[in-house]
């Protein structure tokens, strides 16, 4: 099964909709409740981290009978530093985003954390791409 | 135990998501950084924060939390209510700061 979201930069509002969405697919699919919390934890921070930082992004979601692949892609400024980026508490994020709660510098750590696999890319002034995989 | 219990034994305010008044209660946590709480609250807990945005309904919903505090005399702004009353997941207030509501609902919780 394949679903595909897309991700408007700076809309707040909508952000978690796609996990919320994925999340119900999994349970009508009685996906284990743990691995549910793992994906759903990956793919919240991943969206917000394309509303926080990016300019638009697409989300393909590709559930299989062994794994859930989730990739996500982003317009935007891209990420220089992929290693410092994945330090906890590094963060870029404006004031605004911060006084919101977010922009901490848990997201990328605590997709790393929850993910079986988890690969990143970047190119500066173009964007970024992440893949996470978690098997089931 | 109850959000409703809760409620009424530290004397909260009910903002929205009665609905949800009667889901059970089976910890806490208190956080003002989203990802804090996405990374480490369990199902069940009663959030403790100051956020009042949207953003901390879809949280507490991927989360399947029980309800949220909001401290200090925080309201929470219109759409989080209108979320609050689709998901229901209760908002609730208090006067109290973060600190003080956190040990009550400890006691309440662990306490007995």
């Amino acid at each position: 099964m394949q679903l595909e979201y897309s991700i408007e930069g700076g809309d707040f509002s909508h952000a978690g909709f796609a996990s919320s969405q994925v999340k119900r697919v999994l349970k009508q699919l009685n996906v284990d409740p743990k691995l549910i919390k793992r994906v759903v934890v990956c793919l919240y921070e991943a969206e917000v981290n394309v509303v926080a930082h990016a300019y638009s992004g697409i989300i393909h979601v590709l559930i299989n009978t062994n794994e859930i692949v989730m990739k996500l892609v982003d317009k935007g400024p891209g990420i220089p530093d992929i290693s410092l980026a994945m330090q906890k508490g590094y963060s870029t994020a404006s004031d605004k985003v911060r006084e919101m709660g977010f922009g901490a510098g848990m997201g990328l750590p605590n997709i790393q954390h929850n993910a079986d696999d988890f690969k990143i890319s970047s190119n500066v002034g173009e964007g970024t791409n992440l893949e996470i995989t978690i098997k089931l | 135990m109850t959000v409703d219990d809760v409620v009424k034994t530290l004397n909260l305010k009910v903002f929205c998501g009665e609905e949800g008044l009667s889901r059970q209660v089976e910890n806490g946590y208190t956080s003002d950084l989203l990802s804090d709480v996405m990374g480490h609250a369990d199902a069940g807990s009663i959030w403790i924060t100051l956020q009042s945005h949207i953003n901390i309904m879809a949280v507490a919903s991927l989360k399947e939390l029980a309800g949220i505090v909001l401290v200090k005399g925080n309201k929470p702004d219109e759409d989080t209510i209108r979320q609050s009353n689709i998901e229901g997941i209760p908002i609730l207030g208090t006067d109290l700061e973060a600190f003080e509501i956190s040990g009550r609902l400890y006691q309440l919780i662990r306490g007995a």
